[in-house]
C-alpha cells in the first residue's frame, strides 16, 4: 500500500524539479491521448513545442509568443500577489476589459490629436480603469465581508456587457459604415502601441511585464509589504499578531492586480487587437490564473510559465489547423500541465512510502 | 499487564526502544517522561492505535496484540484522552452512547450513567448538553464512558491539566475507588506532586527507553525530574527586589470576544508594576486568549481601558505597541506566535521588525534578521539545524523557547505571556521560567497567564484568576494556599460546584 507522509522540511530538489517533471509527464500522457485520437504523438508534440520556435514558419509564430505571453505574465504577476495573501481575484478578465476601454476611451476622445503625451495618458487611464474595477470587490469585502471570488467573477460579465455596449454605441467608428467596433488604433499613430523592434513581437506591454516581474520579486523577497503578504497567506493569525492589517492588504492586492490587468488590456487594445470590438477579450484574465499557479506564484516562475503557456497556445493552434486536432484535445493538454504540476508539487511536502497492508 | 521489548520506529526517530514494564491489577502506575520521550506512542500501542514493530504484550496472562482500539476495548482496555472527543450539541447520554460498542437503549443507559456516577462519586446529569459543561464535567463524561465498558485497565493521558484543584481531588477519589476494585490504571502526567500523591509505581521513559522505575511516595519530585531529564537542572531562582512604578494599567476592560465561541472580557482591572510578575490562573477558555489579544493589539478596545506608561493605547495596532515596549507571546505556538512554514529567520522578523531595526524604509535587512534569529537560538539553547529551518520542524519545546526568547531579547518594558511552558519538558520549562524571573529582576513587568498553578506559585509575586472573563481580586501569591486558589479560579460558580460535591 502506498502512503503519503509529510516531510519535516519542504524538499528543495523536488520543488525545483517539479515543473520540468510536470511538463514531461504531460508530454507522455498527452501523447497517449493524441495517439488514441489516431495522430502520431511525436509529431503533435513536436508541432506544439518545436514548430512555433524553430519550424518552417517560425518567423511568423515567434513574435506571437511575446504578444501572447506579455499580457499573461502581466496579469498573472498581479494575481499572484493576492493569491499569496489568500485574496482571490478571479475577475482579472473584467479588469482587463475595463482597462482596455479606459485606454481606448482616452485615445478616441482626443482623436485625431497628435501628441507625445497621449500614449502615457492612455497607460495611466488603463491602469486606473483596472484598479477602479477591482476596487469594487475590494471595498465590498472590507466593508461588508462579501466574497471577493464571487464579486470579482460576476463583474467580468458586467464588463463584457459594457464592452459590447461601447463597441456598438459611444465608441463605434463614425466612419465605419455602421459596422460595430471602434476606429482602429493601429492606424492612429499617437495612440498605437507598436512593435518596438520589427519582427520581435515585443511592445510596451512586454516591457511592462518584465518590469512587473522584477518589482514583484523585490517586493516579495526584500520588502516588509511582501513579507506581510506571504505571512497573511500562510498564517493569518500570526499575521494579525505581527500587526498586519488584513483589510489594507486586501485593498492593496486587489488594487495592484486590477491595475496590472487593466494595463494588459490597454496594451492589447492599442496594439495587437487595435479596436474596441465585441469579441475583444479572449480569456487572458482566466488563463493568467493557470499561469500564476503554474509558476507557483513566484515571479520568475510566472515569467517562464507565461512563455510556456503562450507556446502551447500557438503550438496548439498550429496543431489544430495543420493536423485536424479538436480544440478540446488541446485544452485538455493545457489543463493536464497544471494538473500534473499540482500532483508533482505534492512531493515537495510529502514523500511516498511503501507499507504493508495493515490488518483491519 | 506485562510489556516486553516493545519497539516502534518512526522515520528519523525511535519512539520506543525495547520498552518493558509491568502493571499490576489494582495499582495506579505512573508513566513519566519529557515531551517526546515516547509515552504517547507506548499507550497508543496498548490501545491498538499504533502497531509495534517488535516486542510483545501480555494482558491478564494472555498474549495481547490489539489490531485497533475496538479489539483493545473488548479486551478491557479503556483510555481517557487529553483532548476530549465529545459533541458539544448532544447530551451527556448521547455522547456516551456514541462511544460504546453496543449501547443499550437510551433509558437504560441513563440509569446506568446515574448508577455509575453515584458509585464513583462523579456527579453528572445524563440529559445535560455537553456544550454547557465545565472541563471537569466533560472529563467525567469521558471517564464514565470508559467505566460503563467495565475496563480492567484504564489509561489516563494528562487528566488534570484542565482541572481546578477541587476537581482534581474528586478525580483522585474516583481513581482510588477503581483501584480498590482491582482495576489497573496507567497514569500519564507531568505533575510530579500529583504522581507522588496518587501512584504506587512509576516508570520513567527517556528518549524512547525505559530508564528506570521508582516508588513515587519514596522519591522526591526533584529526583524524578532528574530521571526524566537525565541530568540535574537548576530550579529557577527568584531574587527579592522592590517593585517599581505602574507601567501597565488595565481599567474596567470589557470587550466581546473576536471569535464566536470565545469568552467576552468583563470589567477587568489591574495594575502592573515594573519588576513585578503577576500570575493569572484559570481554566482554559475563561478569557485568557482574549486578554492577551486585547494587550497585543490584535483586539482593539476602548482607548483608555489599556494604559501603558501613562499613554492610552487601547486603540493602537500591534506594531505601535511593540515599538513602545509592550511585547506579547501567545499560547498557540504554530500559527499564532509563529508561522509554521516560514524559517526561523522569517519568524524572528515577525515580531522583531520594529524593535530590532530589521527594516530600513520598508526594505528587509535579511542579514540582521538572521543574526537576531541566531542570537535567540544561542541564548535560549534552541535545538535546530539552523536559522533557515521551518518553524514547524522544531519540537514544541524548542519552538516555545524560540518564541519566548524572541520577545525577551527585544528588551521589553512589559511582557505578556500566555502558557509559556505549555507542553514543554521540565528542563526547558525551568529555563523559560528562569528567563522570566531574570527579566523581572531587571525591572521588566511581566503578566504571566498560565494554567499551570505550580508555575504561577513558583514565579509570580501576585496572583489573580480569570473566570468567565472576570478577573478575581489580586492577592499576594505567598499568602495563598491551594484551596484558596481553587476558589479564586472557580469564582462564585466554583463554590457552587464545590458545594454539590461536598
Amino acid at each position: 500500500m502506498l502512503r503519503l507522509e509529510k516531510r519535516a522540511q519542504p524538499s528543495k530538489q523536488w520543488a525545483a524539479l517539479a515543473p520540468v517533471l510536470a511538463v514531461l509527464i504531460t508530454m507522455v500522457v498527452g501523447g497517449g491521448l493524441f495517439a488514441l485520437l489516431g495522430k502520431n504523438p511525436f509529431e503533435v508534440i513536436r508541432t506544439i513545442f518545436w514548430d512555433p520556435l524553430f519550424g518552417e514558419f517560425a518567423f511568423y509564430y515567434r513574435p506571437q509568443l511575446l504578444i501572447k505571453a506579455g499580457p499573461l505574465i502581466l496579469i498573472a504577476i498581479g494575481l499572484s500577489l493576492g493569491f499569496r495573501a489568500g485574496i482571490w481575484n478571479i475577475g482579472a478578465e473584467g479588469q482587463y476589459i475595463i482597462g482596455a476601454l479606459c485606454g481606448a476611451g482616452v485615445a478616441l476622445t482626443f482623436y485625431p490629436l497628435d501628441a507625445w503625451f497621449l500614449f502615457p495618458m492612455m497607460i495611466l487611464a488603463g491602469a486606473l480603469g483596472g484598479w477602479a474595477w477591482a476596487m469594487i470587490p475590494a471595498l465590498l469585502k472590507v466593508r461588508f465581508g462579501t466574497n471577493e471570488i464571487l464579486v470579482s467573477l460576476m463583474l467580468v460579465y458586467v464588463a463584457e456587457k459594457l464592452l459590447a455596449a461601447m463597441a456598438l454605441g459611444p465608441m463605434r467608428n463614425p466612419e465605419g459604415h455602421g459596422f460595430p467596433g471602434s476606429r482602429n488604433l493601429q492606424q492612429y499613430e499617437s495612440a498605437h502601441n507598436a512593435e518596438l523592434f520589427t519582427g520581435s513581437g515585443l511592445h510596451w506591454g512586454g516591457i511592462t511585464a518584465l518590469l512587473a516581474v522584477i518589482c514583484a520579486y523585490i517586493l516579495l523577497n526584500r520588502h516588509i509589504l511582501g513579507f506581510n503578504i506571504r505571512l497573511l497567506g500562510q498564517a493569518p493569525r500570526a499575521a494579525r499578531f505581527a500587526g498586519v492589517n488584513p483589510n489594507r492588504l486586501t485593498v492593496f492586492c486587489l488594487g495592484i492586480s486590477g491595475a496590472l490587468a487593466g494595463l494588459a488590456g490597454m496594451y492589447e487594445i492599442s496594439g495587437p487587437s487595435g479596436q474596441v470590438s465585441i469579441d475583444f477579450n479572449v480569456g487572458y484574465g482566466f488563463t493568467a490564473i493557470i499561469v500564476a499557479f503554474l509558476g507557483r506564484l513566484h515571479p520568475v516562475g510566472i515569467l517562464l510559465a507565461g512563455l510556456l503557456m503562450a507556446l502551447t497556445y500557438i503550438g496548439g493552434e498550429i496543431a489544430q489547423s495543420n493536423m485536424n486536432l479538436p480544440a478540446a484535445a488541446i485544452q485538455m493538454f493545457q489543463g493536464m500541465m497544471l494538473f500534473f504540476l499540482l500532483a508533482v508539487d505534492l512531493m515537495a511536502n510529502y514523500r511516498l512510502r511503501l507499507t504493508r497492508a495493515e490488518v483491519s | 499487564m506485562a510489556i516486553s521489548n516493545l519497539t516502534k520506529t518512526y522515520p528519523g526517530v525511535v519512539a520506543n526502544d525495547s520498552v518493558s514494564m509491568e502493571l499490576r491489577a489494582g495499582e495506579v502506575h505512573a508513566l513519566l517522561g519529557e515531551n517526546g520521550a515516547g509515552k504517547s506512542t507506548l499507550v497508543k500501542m496498548i490501545y491498538g492505535l499504533v502497531k509495534p514493530d517488535s516486542g510483545s504484550m501480555k494482558f491478564q496472562g494472555q498474549s495481547f496484540t490489539p489490531a485497533n482500539p475496538h479489539t483493545a476495548r473488548q479486551a478491557g482496555v479503556a483510555m481517557v484522552f487529553q483532548h476530549f472527543s465529545l459533541f458539544d450539541a448532544m447530551s451527556v447520554a448521547e455522547n456516551i452512547a456514541l462511544g460504546m460498542e453496543n449501547p443499550p437503549p437510551m433509558r437504560d443507559l441513563s440509569d446506568q450513567i446515574k448508577a455509575v456516577s453515584e458509585t464513583y462519586g462523579l456527579p453528572l446529569q445524563p440529559d445535560h448538553i455537553v456544550g454547557d459543561l465545565s472541563a471537569g464535567e466533560r472529563q467525567r463524561v469521558e471517564i464514565i464512558r470508559c467505566l460503563l465498558q467495565d475496563p480492567k485497565l484504564l489509561i489516563m493521558d494528562e487528566p488534570t491539566s484542565v482541572l481546578t484543584p477541587q476537581e482534581v481531588g474528586v478525580l483522585f477519589e474516583t481513581l482510588r475507588k477503581l483501584t480498590a476494585q482491582g482495576v489497573g490504571i496507567l497514569y500519564i502526567s507531568h505533575k510530579l506532586d500529583e504522581i507522588r500523591e496518587l501512584c504506587q509505581h512509576a516508570t520513567v521513559l527517556r528518549r524512547g527507553q525505559n530508564v528506570g522505575s521508582c516508588v513515587p511516595s519514596e522519591t522526591s519530585a526533584r529526583e524524578m525530574a532528574e530521571m526524566m531529564v537525565g541530568s540535574s537542572f537548576q530550579t529557577p531562582e527568584r531574587s527579592r527586589h522592590a517593585l517599581g512604578d505602574v507601567v501597565l494599567k488595565i481599567d474596567k476592560l470589557s470587550a466581546p470576544s473576536p471569535n464566536e465561541f470565545g469568552t467576552p472580557l468583563r470589567e477587568i482591572s489591574l495594575e502592573l508594576h515594573a519588576g513585578e510578575i503577576l500570575g493569572i490562573g484559570g481554566v482554559a477558555g475563561n478569557g485568557q486568549d482574549e486578554l492577551l489579544a486585547a494587550l497585543s493589539g490584535e483586539m482593539r478596545t476602548v482607548a483608555d481601558a489599556v494604559v501603558f506608561e501613562g499613554e492610552v493605547i487601547g486603540r493602537l495596532a500591534p506594531a505601535a505597541r511593540r515599538k513602545m515596549g509592550l511585547l506579547t507571546a501567545p499560547e498557540e505556538r504554530l500559527g499564532h506566535a509563529a508561522a509554521p512554514d516560514m524559517s526561523l529567520t522569517e519568524n524572528a522578523l515577525l515580531t522583531g521588525a520594529e524593535r530590532e531595526n530589521l527594516t530600513s524604509r520598508g526594505f528587509l535587512k535579511w542579514g540582521a534578521a538572521q543574526k537576531f534569529a541566531q542570537s535567540v537560538i544561542e541564548s535560549f539553547d534552541v535545538r535546530t539545524p539552523g536559522t533557515e529551518t521551518a518553524a514547524r520542524a522544531l519540537s514544541g519545546g524548542n519552538l516555545q523557547k524560540f518564541v519566548i526568547g524572541r520577545e525577551v531579547l527585544q528588551r521589553p518594558k512589559v511582557l505578556v505571556v500566555n502558557q509559556p511552558t505549555w507542553g514543554v519538558d521540565a528542563a526547558a520549562a525551568a529555563a523559560i521560567r528562569q528567563a522570566l524571573l531574570d527579566l523581572a529582576t531587571e525591572g521588566v513587568a511581566i503578566l504571566c497567564i498560565s494554567q499551570d498553578l505550580d508555575e504561577l506559585i513558583e514565579i509570580s509575586d501576585h496572583f489573580a484568576a480569570l473566570n468567565e472573563g472576570r478577573l478575581s481580586d489580586i492577592r499576594e501569591t505567598e499568602s495563598l494556599n491551594m484551596e484558596q486558589i481553587g476558589l479564586m479560579m472557580g469564582g462564585a460558580h466554583g463554590m457552587e460546584v464545590a458545594h454539590v460535591e461536598a
